[in-house]
């Protein structure tokens, strides 16, 4: 069967010449960056080398980076981390109500612990507004951390003028930027970021690696006590083959930069025209232009996500939704909530979301595949654009839930 | 995740559409939740005739639809009001724990249906 990744914000495949490098860093390699010796001394350059990688595409310092185990932990230390070291100056950090669950669980347990969060409402099109980024410091805040790139429907925050207000200000300014680092250009002092948390996985590196770019003088305490890996911040043997296949994928992310972008755009926007030419009583989610180069989202009314994700998983074509069967909660994606959606649209969300293996050929595919999907699963739907729940209907109340 | 019981139901679901002059109409479920189940009954000298479904939801949502319109048809209006959600899922070899709250929610749409039928047939 034909099959057809458009799940690229879910995870990336790994880089064959990454792949080959791990290889070698786990095979011959082998050594203790710690270690004295040749093997450790070998590994140890590696782990550098990957930092400078790492650093030059973001254009940071070398010794701003700090390797973790991915999104989640940079996350979690960014806020912890700042929140505990700066506890003395406030209590106050300011965040978004879309972020991801590693930032807003992060915040939930700060909050466990006398700190107050602000969780930002965002537009229609999941934007951020910098004037209420600005109405909600107070005297006491002493962090703000807004995503570079939202993961379900793609829309990229005003970060350069949230980091320019933070800055005049005398914030901390930390950006969730797993989905864009690699597949968008960030430059660290360009935009007035503090800290970024990114992730391996997502820039066809491997899993269970990634980076949290800390900007010099940033006060910021450790989380794991142990050795004196990455200066003290994160203890733990380094991850040497992960470290260093991220480093290849974050250099090869930095070369081939715009050809990557030029490519999936050209795509995005072939696909965004196909599905609204070929299919009614839909919407776009997400912002129209402010978007990431392989985000495409819609919902698709009257019809429910997970049925429609397995019926293009039956054609061979690899999605997501923000449904609340897919989320494994019993509502539907908090990001599509906040952006004022009702919940009926927000389950019959779809994501597809491109990358640098995808061809026209796979576009067009689908767009011969989803049209029928759609017309299918509606034919089954008690729902159209006239239709009102039955007055008897017992559920009217969804006491189940 | 699911049976293959569930993916075949859900894949060529059984009895999908609408009874024009049923005689007893059920619904359950809301937009809100995700799950929103509509059964069509035919029913004649308390022997269901003929069953028909319209549900929007989850692939678990649409399989336990069209199971219990093929464990109903050709029943008496007793044996059909014995059929519960449980018995459905059991039919279809399981549902993930998961789904067994929220998408298994047939039986109930069905037994509404038979409510219709008996309230429009008292009249």
């Amino acid at each position: 069967m034909r099959r057809v990744y458009f799940d690229h914000s879910a995870t990336t495949p790994v880089d064959s010449e990454v792949a080959t490098l791990m290889m070698e860093y786990m095979t011959e390699k082998f050594g203790n960056p710690g270690s004295i010796h040749f093997f450790g001394r070998e590994a140890n350059k590696a782990v550098n080398e990957a930092r400078s990688n790492v650093a030059a595409l973001l254009g940071a310092n070398t010794n701003e980076i700090f390797f973790t185990s991915g999104g989640t932990e940079s996350d979690n230390l960014a806020l912890k981390g700042v929140a505990f070291a700066n506890r003395k100056k406030g209590n106050h950090i300011i965040t978004t109500a879309i972020e991801h669950h590693a930032i807003l669980h992060a915040c939930e347990s700060l909050e466990k612990q006398g700190f107050t969060v602000t969780y930002l409402p965002v537009d229609e099109n999941a934007m951020v507004n910098v004037e209420d980024v600005k109405n909600a410091i107070t005297d006491k805040t002493i962090l703000i951390s807004v995503m570079f790139a939202n993961n379900e429907v793609g829309t990229i925050q005003p970060i350069k003028e949230i980091g320019q207000l933070a800055k005049e200000k005398g914030i901390y300014f930390h950006t969730d930027a797993v989905q864009a680092v690699g597949n968008y250009p960030i430059d660290v002092n360009e935009y007035n970021i503090d800290m970024l948390s990114a992730s391996g996985h997502k820039l066809y590196g491997p899993k269970g690696v990634g980076f949290l770019y800390i900007r010099k003088g940033v006060k910021i305490e450790s989380l794991q006590q142990g050795g004196s890996q990455e200066r003290k911040l994160r203890a733990g043997t380094e991850n040497v083959s992960g470290i260093v296949g991220l480093g290849k994928a974050a250099e090869k992310a930095r070369l081939e930069m715009s050809e990557r972008i030029a490519h999936v755009q050209g795509l995005r926007d072939n696909l965004i025209k196909g599905i609204q030419e070929k299919i009614p009583d839909i919407k776009l989610n997400g912002h129209f232009e402010k978007r990431l180069p392989g985000n495409v989202n819609f919902s698709f009314f009257y019809i429910e996500g997970e049925s429609l994700l397995l019926n293009l998983d039956m054609k061979g074509i690899a999605a997501s939704s923000g449904s609340a069967c897919t989320s494994g909660s019993l509502d539907p994606s908090h990001v599509l909530l906040a952006m004022g959606m009702t919940h009926e649209t927000a389950h019959g969300s779809l994501r597809l979301s491109l990358g640098r293996g995808n061809t026209q050929a796979d576009v067009e595919y689908c767009l011969e595949v989803l049209p029928q999907i759609v017309e299918k699963l509606r034919s089954m739907s008690p729902l159209n654009a006239t239709s009102k729940l039955a007055p008897s209907n017992p559920c009217s109340q969804c006491h189940h839930h | 995740m699911y049976t293959e019981k569930v993916m075949d139901h859900f894949t060529n679901p059984r009895n999908v559409g609408e009874i024009e002059n049923a005689n007893g109409v059920g619904e359950v479920g809301n937009a809100k939740c995700g799950d929103i189940m509509r059964i069509y009954l035919d029913v004649q000298d308390n022997i269901i005739k003929d069953v028909k479904f319209k549900t929007f939801g989850c692939g678990a949502a649409i399989a336990t639809s069209s199971m219990v319109t093929e464990l109903v048809m050709g029943k008496t209006v007793e044996e059909a009001l014995k059929i519960s959600n449980d018995a459905v899922a059991e039919a279809l070899d399981g549902l993930p724990p998961a789904k067994m709250h929220c998408s298994n929610l047939a039986a109930d749409a069905l037994h509404e249906a038979i409510k219709d039928y008996i309230q429009k047939k008292g009249k």
